[in-house]
């Protein structure tokens, strides 16, 4: 009953959509005030029928109700609490419905906080966003309806992924999809703007804080999928230049790029079409992304049940927006005319270098990510773009950004003086030193691990320039350092956090230490000065698996330092395998320990890493993550300087 | 006023293109190396790949063809069906968890003396998937089972 409901508040929802659509985007070109004002209501009514349906769907897993085919297809009543949770969304069906609760979510948001933007402003805002609601429904309801009955329900269900049963990845894909989706409404306003030829400083205040929610989303959600494909894959790698990996690293590139460019458009009036073309990009990448993960189009680890049909449905969705949106773009970009001008060294022109680098290293991965699309459609060979191909044209982008990051960050807006440079001298010169000196040391190793480790500290030290600068002179140095508004403070935070995982991911590509042998119960390995001894091997059972889980003892020149158990663990549910390894970390580096099968002769196959850095890299992206959250609380989102020039102008995010 | 606005953005969209241009060329370079071409077992069996060409061999493990080596390294068959190329494993990565005989993988390696020494190996992630290129290759040779796009 509740689910035939909850079917039927989805079909309500997409009809509520489709209003939504037309009357508000209608009043606001007819001027019709009692027309526009209804964009809220139906904003509203979408989003509860929407939580509704999702509320259902959450309890039928939460209640193993197998008269659903989703719920039988991926739960279990043996499994854990959270994962009948997760599942949720572990899914195709499930997962698009989390992507219309969060879009509508968002457009009630706007709604709810948008009431002192401008009506036909706002009006246009979430009837942009009811379209794009009104495609995804449709695409749900037809194509990939989440309530699908079956006539008999089994008395259990088939389980879920077990790659899937662990808490880095059940809370990965909704902090993706809050990132995604949340580029909707900054693309939602970017279409408003257009169609309302008008973009000032207002704007650009209205949007950076969306675009800076969806970029802490996208942040946290690369990052947990990162440091699970880490810990959880038994492959040792951090990132492995998967097209789906990719898909949500093109929107955070994009957003990133936005995120500076806004505060142009907002402190400098100018940059404008710029911005507008990049709000509109993020979310076409999202869209792209989807496209990607949903149709199976690209051979990747990711694997989504595959369904021509629904990525025919994806690629229309993204036609029609993508397309539509660069159409309105290229006819009314003309109108955004630009008042602020500014010397080529200015912060003006770092933030522009900045979109650059980002915007061109966002095409790189692109053309890395469908080229074998390209070459199986144009050429007919199937071929793949692995790893060297990013390593070498993606990071002289990243190299560059980082290096430009402290100078542009310091220099002030229009115009800079000689003095606002030579003051980050001395820093620059300390890290080719340290370069210098990394340098030396290493021989015949990547270049990648000194060059890494000089950025990460002209990075970190650079944002210490700043701040001891922000401050001024005199006493009362630390009530000033305090006092700092917080945009400025999660500036500096974000930047530094960047290059902490600059300095992580340089530490474990360059002196990443691997070892594989068979060892023998007793035997033991000396690997970088640590030796590890596989002291037993013996059969257990989990709550839903059976595993083999060893004992390995990990010890440093006779000092014990921890006992590791590495993992194979075998789920009978979905006959699946699948590793665990044994990490043990630490600030400086993790040994990384992983047991293979047992070979035939006798022993098992170890494979050992020992990983300098590597929870820096996971570190880094947190603090960035940090840095975005302390901006968003800035005070200007909340008292608006605009607000006493122009009443009524000003919302909160 | 408007001069240097006019000014600034000529000098910008120049800038732009230098960069554009720059990464062209440096994903031209970088495509040389880092593509690895997919090859089927009946390919390979067609015309012999170049010695020392890295490219993906994919198709089904064949049935009772997995053997030891020495140390972690073990010996199996790719087949399409049609043919079969005898692989060495001789990478530094554990095989993966799906790695069996009778399902679809994917190896990375180089041709060397009718031996293909695969240096990584790709088996199916989950149950129902199987890599879109073995499955092409597997329809080519008729012998595919399986229902359309799974």
């Amino acid at each position: 009953m509740l689910n035939e409901l909850a079917h039927f508040s989805l079909n309500i929802a997409l009809g509520f959509a489709v209003l939504g659509t037309i009357i508000p985007l209608l009043g606001a070109t007819l001027r019709r005030s009692s027309w526009m004002q209804l964009a809220s209501v139906f904003a509203t009514l979408q989003f509860l029928l929407v939580a509704f349906a999702f509320g259902v769907l959450t309890l039928a897993f939460v209640k193993s109700d197998f008269s659903l085919r989703l719920v039988v297809l991926n739960s279990h009543t043996l499994k854990p609490m959270i994962y009948k949770i997760a599942g949720v969304w572990g899914n195709h069906e499930g997962s698009l419905l989390l992507w219309i609760l969060i879009l509508t979510f968002f457009a009630a948001c706007a709604a709810i906080f948008g009431r002192r933007l401008p009506q036909s402003l706002l009006a246009r805002v979430l009837g942009v966003q009811s379209a794009i609601t009104t495609a995804f429904l449709a695409f749900v309801l037809l194509t990939s309806n989440p309530f699908t009955r079956v006539a008999f329900p089994p008395f259990n269900g088939q389980g879920l992924n077990p790659l899937l049963q662990d808490p880095g990845l059940a809370f990965h894909p909704p902090f993706l999809y809050l990132g995604y989706v949340g580029l909707s409404i900054t693309f939602s306003f970017a279409i408003a703007a257009l169609l309302e030829g008008k973009v000032d400083s207002a704007w650009g205040r209205w949007v950076r804080p969306w675009t800076l929610a969806a970029w802490i989303f996208l942040t946290i959600g690369i990052g947990l999928g990162s440091w699970w494909a880490y810990y959880e894959l038994g492959w040792g790698g951090f990132w492995f230049w998967d097209p789906v990996e990719n898909a949500s690293f093109m929107p955070w590139l994009i957003s990133s790029a936005l995120l500076h460019s806004a505060i142009v458009v907002e402190k400098r009036d100018t940059l404008k079409t710029w911005t507008i073309l990049l709000a509109i990009l993020a979310f076409g990448f999202s869209l792209i992304g989807t496209f990607i993960v949903r149709s199976g189009v690209l051979t990747s680890v990711h694997a989504f049940a595959n369904d021509p049909e629904r990525g025919v449905f994806i690629l229309m969705i993204l036609a029609v927006f993508f397309g539509g949106a660069l159409l309105l773009f290229a006819l009314r970009a003309k109108a955004m005319d630009s008042r602020g001008i500014f010397a080529p060294v200015s912060r003006e022109s770092a933030l522009i270098a900045n979109n650059l680098l980002l915007a061109i290293s966002c095409f790189v991965v692109f053309v890395g990510t469908v080229w074998p699309l390209v070459a199986e459609l144009l050429m007919d060979r199937k071929l793949s773009v692995g790893p060297p191909f990013f390593d070498l044209a993606f990071t002289p982008f990243m190299v560059g950004l980082a290096v430009i990051l402290p100078i542009g960050s310091t220099l002030p807006w229009k115009r800079a003086r000689r003095v606002h440079i030579t003051r980050l001298w001395p820093v620059a010169l300390l890290c080719l030193a340290i370069f210098g000196l990394a340098w030396a040391m290493q021989t015949g190793r990547s270049l990648i691990g000194p060059v890494g480790l000089g950025l990460g500290v002209w990075l970190v030290m650079g944002v210490a320039i700043e701040l001891y600068q922000r401050c001024g002179r005199g006493a009362g140095k630390a009530r000033r350092l305090l006092r700092l508004p917080l945009a400025d403070w999660g500036k500096a935070i974000a930047h530094a956090g960047l290059g902490i995982t600059i300095f992580g991911v340089a530490g474990i590509t360059a002196w990443q230490v691997e070892d594989i042998r068979v060892l023998e119960i007793g035997q033991s390995a000396e690997v970088a000065g640590f030796t590890i001894t596989l002291e037993a091997v013996e059969d257990r059972r989990g709550p839903n698996y059976l595993t083999t889980m060893a004992d390995v003892a990990l010890s440093k020149q006779g000092n014990p330092i921890a006992m590791l158990h590495p993992e194979r663990r075998y789920y009978p549910v979905a006959e699946m395998p699948t590793t665990e390894a044994g990490i043990d970390s630490g600030v400086w580096r993790d040994v990384y320990v992983v047991v293979g099968d047992a070979q035939a002769e006798g022993g098992y196959a170890v494979r050992i890493f020992i990983k300098p850095l590597a929870n820096w890299i996971w570190t880094g992206a947190i603090i960035m993550a940090l840095g975005g959250f302390l901006s968003l609380f800035d005070r200007r989102y909340r008292l608006a300087p605009g607000a006493a020039r122009d009443p009524g102008r000003v919302a909160l995010p | 006023m408007r001069g240097l606005k006019k000014q600034r953005r000529i000098q910008v969209i120049v800038l732009a293109l230098v960069c554009l241009v720059g990464a062209t060329g440096l994903i031209g370079f970088a495509l040389r190396d880092g593509i690895n071409l997919f090859r089927s077992p009946t390919q390979v069996a067609e015309a012999a790949p170049a010695p020392g060409e890295v490219f993906r061999l994919g198709g089904l493990v064949a049935q009772g063809s997995i053997r030891k080596g020495e140390g972690v390294h073990f010996y199996f068959d790719i087949t399409d069906g049609a043919n079969t190329v005898a692989v060495k494993y001789i990478g530094t990565d554990l095989p993966p968890d799906l790695f069996e005989e009778g399902q679809g993988t994917i190896a990375t390696g180089r041709f060397a003396d009718g031996l293909f020494e695969a240096t990584e190996i790709l088996a199916k992630h989950d149950e129902t998937y199987m890599p879109k290129e073995v499955i092409d290759a597997l329809k080519e040779q008729g012998v595919y089972q399986g229902g359309e796009g799974s």
